[in-house]
């Protein structure tokens, strides 16, 4: 490939990739994760255990495969894009099988050492998959339909999959990526407009099979939508999370309450505020200000990605590096809006913050294929 | 295809423009979440941090004061008395062991105590006050406080307990308060949140238990301030709850004094009774014992020791024991006999000393006999044979019939524990309970209320005063509830006629009046207060043929528990009937000897409202009478 030998001659190569790193998006993350061991730790009252401690240790090991999955060469990665999508994909099968139930969802496998969750590592192995073919793909026929098909049949085999878990914040997320993908592919604006206008009726029939025997949508995720629209009707039951949420945002203030000061979010108020409501104990700590701070390093870590990706003149690295920072993007937009009352609750984590072991893990192998892309892009 | 068309820049310009359309986008929805961020943080913040307080309000309830009880004058039976009492907070105290140490060389505590302290403290959460001593003086409260410093997490609270200031007169009537046990909540279907309260005290026996609803109260409501752990921070505001209903009983406060004090030392029980209306003036059963132990804690070996006593001081007999009604029972006998006109006034029947049933011989208790005597006579005397032939002429569903009109037999409607019925056997219940024929000489038994016969001092009052006024009065102890007066209906006319009520009071008259009469020595020497009354003496064993002819022994002979049973009734003034009166002494001997006096020194009590001047009594016994009363335990001493 004659792409490959011009790269060649400008790659670094050896232990000077160390250099090469994109360190300020390094420490970015480092500082994102930081944040969430602080929370962790107010939120279990001033300790460690269970999660603080916890959270590090994945972190640890999750940077040390960042630095090690930088350091390989990205034509490798875009080589092992189809295998990943397929491991991944057979992993999503083996759930619907092999599964641990957790609150209602089968969402895990149970690795021995770790509880896998492979909807999770589909969000970066779409990318990766969708990158890899968009690369392959001849951009004369990135809007022919069946050149759309395929990767449209990429995104909706993995969502079909995960929305049986069931978990819908997940599917919604895979099939956003997916399209995002699509439209910084270059494919055509014709088919978004298409598409907006037919998710337009699909939404209004999905809505009308409520109550029918082809219900199309679990009665909890109607609930949540109904009380998105209004969570005052359910104050103590399904809108319990929305409104203590924001009485708990609200009582932080400019300043916050001081760190492990807040009473809303700890132990009672608000359930689940080691995962995905850590950004209410978060905000009503540190107040406005903190809250700010960790949209900031987010949106850093978007700039970085963006930058690295727009003076990447390798197709593959930078729809994988755009890729990445939009699903980086979906995490936090989803979760905050949720929390803030924009959005519905749907299991979405905060990402890099929030406690979980496969988000965490699979997010910083993303960050190393952008570290990769950005080492090894052509000068 | 050529592989460098990947990387034309026809294909990098495109990324690079959607790149920044999606960045751009990105960005714009990041500025949103700041705006979102900063409006909920910053300008809603007051209404979210308001929010965020009820979160943090809890509500507690506040115990309301007891209803307070007196008696018809107005004298407080049971008050609620200022508790002071240490509570200890294990986290403020540090040391826990050490604190508690010092704490005992102040206040002291029982080894008890002292283990159920300190198991609580460690049990319990690290900020909850657990009580450590209930009931301090004053002094003990204060040298806790002046100790403060090296006393940490220690601190006195004042609460309201049960406090009973006449102490034991009021024991069996009254009864006392307790802490909430788990089986008084599944004893009663109450809803009441109050009962949840730890230590909330509710009424354990007798009044305080019968009408505790009324006495209880309704709970106010507190608003405090808690944090996620509910540890109390403040108290926001409090709406007080309603004190329970104030009650006033029927009973005089000083005449049941003096009649505890009047049976101290022996076991026995009492009643006076209003014949009108059936207030009781006196309810005493001796001996007894002191409320205000079980309000406080009693010791173990103080209750076992209550418990074991032979006298039995926890029984209220007045409604609680049932005993033989023995001569008194004569009374429903002669009126059986007369308004059944199975004998005349004048009709005389001739006493040996026994009467022959077949191959029994049933004695009277004078062993020489009594010769002739009419009905009038026979009460006078209290002659047994006579109710032996009366038995045999009315029948004993004729007497039964006659003894359930004046409440024997029934169990009385009081508010009082374990009120018994009694028994007034018939034939139907014979052979149903004890599976056999009813015998001629079982009426004969009974016609001298011996056999299966059982009434309690209760219940004999209430013959009396029914017979006494010719009403069917019914025995009621509560005057007042909460300001408002019972009401019970006027009692009903008995449908006796007033030639039978006359001739049996007129008999019952000749008993403490006439010489001779089996009560005249302790009669009423006032002519306006003279008392009709009649003895009874109720055997508890039966006297073997064998023993009768070597002669019965003498009851100062038999060990106690063998001893006859001694009774005595009446009522009084003869002319104009106002108080009826009832005693039973359980094994005390002969009823003339043993309850009379008693009896018309209790009625004497209640017809003067306080001690009766000396003239009340005869001439011959005022030198003992006045040196008795001077070494009666009276609460106050009588001026």
């Amino acid at each position: 490939m004659s792409y490959l030998v011009h790269n060649l001659k400008t790659v670094p190569s050896g232990p000077r990739k160390v250099l090469y790193l994109n360190w300020p998006l390094i420490l970015l993350v480092t500082a994102a994760a930081s944040v969430g061991f602080l929370m962790l730790y107010s939120v279990a009252g001033g300790s460690f255990d269970p999660w603080a401690s916890a959270q590090a240790k994945r972190f640890a090991l999750g940077f040390v495969m960042m630095l090690l999955i930088a350091m390989v060469p990205i034509w490798f990665w875009r080589n092992m894009a189809g295998l990943a999508y397929v491991v991944a994909l057979i992993l999503l099968v083996a759930v619907e099988f092999a599964g641990d139930m957790n609150m209602g969802a089968r969402r895990w496998i149970n690795l021995g050492f770790m509880q896998l969750q492979p909807s999770e590592l589909m969000k970066i192995t779409l990318v990766l998959a969708l990158a890899a073919y968009y690369d392959w793909l001849d951009i004369s026929r990135t809007s022919r339909p069946l050149w759309v098909a395929v990767p449209l049949l990429i995104t909706a085999v993995p969502m079909f999959l995960v929305l049986r878990q069931p978990d819908l914040g997940t599917a919604l997320l895979l099939g956003i990526g997916g399209v995002l993908m699509m439209f910084l592919a270059g494919v055509s604006w014709k088919y978004f407009m298409a598409a907006i206008a037919t998710a337009g009726i699909a939404i209004t029939v999905v809505f009308q099979s409520r109550g029918t025997p082809w219900q199309m949508l679990k009665d909890y995720q109607f609930k949540r939508i109904d009380t998105f629209l209004d969570p005052s009707t359910d104050p103590l039951g399904a809108g319990y999370h929305i409104t203590q949420s924001k009485i708990a945002l609200g009582s932080g203030g400019w300043g916050g309450r001081g760190f492990m000061q807040g009473t809303q979010s700890r132990l009672d108020f608000l359930p689940e505020n080691q995962t995905d409501f850590i950004f209410t104990s978060l905000a009503e700590e540190l107040g406005f200000v903190g809250g700010v701070s960790l949209l900031a390093i987010y949106a850093l870590i978007i700039a970085f990605c963006v930058t690295s990706a727009l003076t990447n003149r390798d197709r593959f690295g930078a729809l994988l590096t755009l890729g990445v920072a939009s699903t980086f993007f979906l995490y936090f937009a989803v979760n905050m809006s949720m929390v803030m009352g924009m959005a519905p609750v749907v299991g979405v984590p905060l990402p890099l913050v929030s406690y979980g072991g496969t988000a965490m893990l699979v997010l910083m192998m993303a960050f190393g294929l952008v570290q990769s892309a950005h080492v090894h892009k052509p000068r | 295809m050529n592989p460098n068309d990947r990387n034309t820049r026809n294909g990098l310009r495109r990324i690079t423009r959607r790149g920044l359309i999606v960045t751009g986008l990105q960005a714009g929805f990041i500025g949103l979440l700041a705006a979102r961020l900063r409006y909920l943080q910053v300008n809603q913040a007051e209404e979210f941090r308001l929010l965020a307080e009820e979160n943090r309000v809890n509500i507690r309830l506040l115990p309301p004061a007891r209803g307070l009880i007196f008696d018809r004058n107005n004298v407080p039976i049971a008050e609620n008395h200022q508790n002071y009492r240490i509570v200890m907070v294990r986290e403020q105290a540090g040391n826990v062991d050490e604190v508690l140490a010092r704490l005992t060389r102040i206040v002291p505590l029982s080894d008890e105590d002292y283990a159920q302290a300190l198991d609580s403290l460690k049990r319990r959460a690290a900020f909850v006050p657990i009580t450590i001593a209930e009931q301090l003086t004053w002094d003990q409260v204060a040298a806790v406080s002046a100790n403060a410093p090296a006393l940490p997490g220690v601190t006195a609270e004042v609460g309201l307990t049960r406090f009973y200031p006449l102490g034991s007169d009021f024991a069996h009537i009254v009864g006392y308060v307790g802490r909430v046990t788990t089986r008084d909540l599944e004893k009663v279907d109450d809803q009441d949140p109050l009962l949840q309260i730890p230590k909330f005290q509710i009424g354990k026996s007798g009044v305080e238990l019968k009408i505790d609803r009324s006495l209880r109260g309704f709970a106010g409501i507190k608003r405090i301030e808690v944090n996620a752990l509910g540890r109390i921070m403040r108290e926001i505001d409090r709406k007080e709850g309603r004190s329970g209903a104030n009650v006033q009983l029927t009973i005089d406060a000083n005449v049941q004094n003096y009649l505890e004090a009047r049976m101290n030392g022996q076991s026995a029980a009492a009643v006076v009774m209003d014949v009108n209306n059936g207030e009781l003036i006196a309810v005493g059963s001796a001996p007894s014992f002191d409320p205000n132990k079980f309000v406080t804690g009693i010791s173990t070996a103080e209750y076992q020791a209550l418990n074991d006593d032979p006298y039995r001081p926890f029984a209220n007999k007045t409604v609680q024991g049932t005993y033989p009604p023995g001569s008194t029972f004569k009374i429903i006998v002669a009126l059986a006999a007369v308004e059944g006109g199975l004998i005349d006034l004048d009709e005389t029947v001739t006493c040996r000393g026994y009467m022959e049933l077949g191959n029994q011989r049933f004695h009277c208790w004078k062993r020489s006999g009594h010769g002739k005597l009419n009905l009038r006579d026979s009460l006078k005397h209290s002659c047994d044979v006579f109710y032996y032939e009366m038995a045999q002429r009315v029948g004993i569903e004729k007497i039964a019939e006659m003894a359930r009109r004046f409440g024997l037999g029934e169990r009385l409607d009081l508010p009082l524990n374990g009120i018994a019925a009694g028994l007034m056997p018939t034939k139907r219940w014979k052979q149903r309970v004890i599976g056999s024929e009813w015998r001629i000489g079982d009426s004969l038994n009974a016609a001298i209320g011996q056999g299966f016969v059982l009434t309690s001092p209760m219940q004999l009052a209430t013959m009396t005063a029914r017979l006494a006024s010719g009403r069917a009065v019914v025995p009621k102890l509560l005057k007042s509830v909460d300001g408002a007066k019972t009401q019970t209906a006027f009692p009903p006319d008995l449908g006796i006629s007033a030639s039978s009520l006359r001739a049996v009071r007129d008999g019952m008259f000749a008993v403490s009046n006439e010489r001779g009469g089996t009560a005249y020595s302790t009669r009423i020497a006032e002519k306006t207060m003279r008392m009709a009354g009649k003895t009874g003496t109720s055997q508890v064993r039966r006297i073997t043929t064998m023993e009768r002819r070597q002669g019965v022994t003498r009851n100062e002979d038999l060990p106690w528990e063998r001893r006859d049973h001694a009774l005595f009734v009446a009522f009084a003034p003869y002319d104009a009937p106002r108080y009826a009166v009832s005693v039973v002494v359980e094994h005390g001997g002969g009823g003339s000897a043993f309850a009379a006096p008693i009896g018309r020194d209790i009625l004497l009590e209640a017809l003067y409202s306080g001690p009766p001047p000396i003239e009340a009594y005869p001439a011959s016994q005022r030198t003992r009478i006045m040196n008795e009363r001077k070494n009666l335990p009276l609460r106050r001493p009588e001026a």
